[in-house]
C-alpha cells in the first residue's frame, strides 16, 4: 500500500493546481500512442493514428485523454485510498477493457515527461520523485483488481 | 528494432543542443535516477551520492559522453559501445531493468531542459533510440 507524506502530498497538490488537465491529459496519452504504437491496439475505433501529428491532433485522443486525466484528479483528493479510489475502474480494466496493466505503467511515465516538459525547472529531481510515487501508486490500484 | 533515417536525423539534431549542457545534464539524470528509483543506488555503494559530489559530476558526464558516442556512430551503435557492453556484461552487470529506468530519467531530463523540441515525435524518436542502447548494452549478459 502506498503511503504519502505530507510533504509528498504537498508537492503532488500544489503542482497539480496549475496542471491544464484538458490539455495534458491529451498530451500524455497521445505521446503514449506514438511512443509505444502497439498500445494503440485499445483504439481501435479513434480513426486516424497514422503519424505523429494525427494522434496528437486527434480529438478522440484529447477527449479521451481529458477522462483519464480527470479521473487522476480525483485520486489526488483521495491519496489515502487509491485502490479503494480506483477499485471499480480497476475491475473495468480487467473484465471489460482487457487491459495489460503493463500500460498504465506506460502512461504514467509519459505523464511525468509531460510535466517535466510543461513545467521545466521547477519539475525539480525532488519534485519527479513524488509524482513517480503517484503514477506508481495509480497503476498498482487500478492492477488491483485483476484476476 | 532499428532506427529510422528520420529518427536518427531527429537524434543527430537534437544532440548538438544537448551536447551543449552535457556534463548537468548528465548529472541531474542521475540524481533523477537514484531519488526515484532508491534502488539503482545499490550499484553505487563505493560513491558520494550527495547531491553536488564530485562522483556523481564525473559519472553523469561519463554517462552522457557514453551515449554521445552512440550518436555520433548511430548507423552503428554496436560497434561504437562494444567495449561498454563487454564492461557491463561481465563486469557491472546491472540488471537489466534498470536500464529502462535511467533511459526514462534521461528523457525526463531532456523534456524539462528542451520542451520547445521534445516533440512527440522527437520524444518517440529518443525512447527508442535509447531503447537500442540499452539493448546494445545487455546484448552479450547470457
Amino acid at each position: 500500500m502506498v503511503h504519502f507524506t505530507a510533504e509528498e502530498k504537498a508537492i503532488i497538490t500544489s503542482l497539480w493546481g496549475k496542471v491544464n488537465v484538458e490539455e495534458a491529459g491529451g498530451e500524455a496519452l497521445g505521446r503514449l500512442l506514438v511512443v509505444y504504437p502497439w498500445t494503440q491496439r485499445f483504439f481501435d475505433n479513434f480513426g486516424n493514428l497514422s503519424s505523429a501529428s494525427a494522434v496528437m491532433g486527434n480529438p478522440k485522443v484529447k477527449a479521451h485523454g481529458k477522462k483519464v486525466l480527470t479521473s487522476l484528479g480525483e485520486a489526488i483528493k483521495n491519496m489515502d485510498d487509491l485502490k479503494g479510489t480506483f477499485a471499480q475502474l480497476s475491475e473495468l480494466h480487467c473484465d471489460r477493457l482487457h487491459v495489460d496493466p503493463e500500460n498504465f505503467k506506460l502512461l504514467g511515465n509519459e505523464l511525468v515527461i509531460v510535466l517535466a516538459k510543461h513545467f521545466g525547472k521547477e519539475f525539480t529531481p525532488q519534485v519527479q520523485t513524488s509524482w513517480q510515487k503517484m503514477v506508481a501508486g495509480v497503476a498498482i490500484a487500478l492492477a488491483h483488481k485483476y484476476h | 528494432m532499428s532506427l529510422t533515417k528520420t529518427e536518427r536525423a531527429i537524434i543527430v539534431s537534437m544532440w548538438g543542443k544537448i551536447a551543449t549542457q552535457a556534463d548537468t545534464i548528465g548529472t541531474e539524470t542521475l540524481e533523477r535516477l537514484f531519488l526515484s528509483y532508491p534502488q539503482t543506488k545499490t550499484y553505487f555503494p563505493h560513491f558520494d551520492l550527495h547531491a553536488g559530489s564530485a562522483q556523481l559530476r564525473a559519472h553523469g558526464s561519463k554517462v552522457v559522453a557514453a551515449v554521445g558516442d552512440a550518436v555520433k556512430s548511430i548507423d552503428n551503435i554496436a560497434g561504437a559501445l562494444a567495449k561498454l557492453s563487454e564492461l557491463h556484461a561481465y563486469i557491472l552487470r546491472v540488471d537489466p531493468v534498470n536500464f529502462k529506468l535511467l533511459s526514462h530519467c534521461l528523457l525526463v531530463t531532456v523534456a524539462a531542459r528542451f520542451p520547445a523540441d521534445f516533440t512527440a515525435e522527437a520524444h518517440a524518436a529518443w525512447d527508442k533510440f535509447m531503447s537500442v542502447v540499452s539493448s546494445v548494452l545487455t546484448e552479450k549478459y547470457r
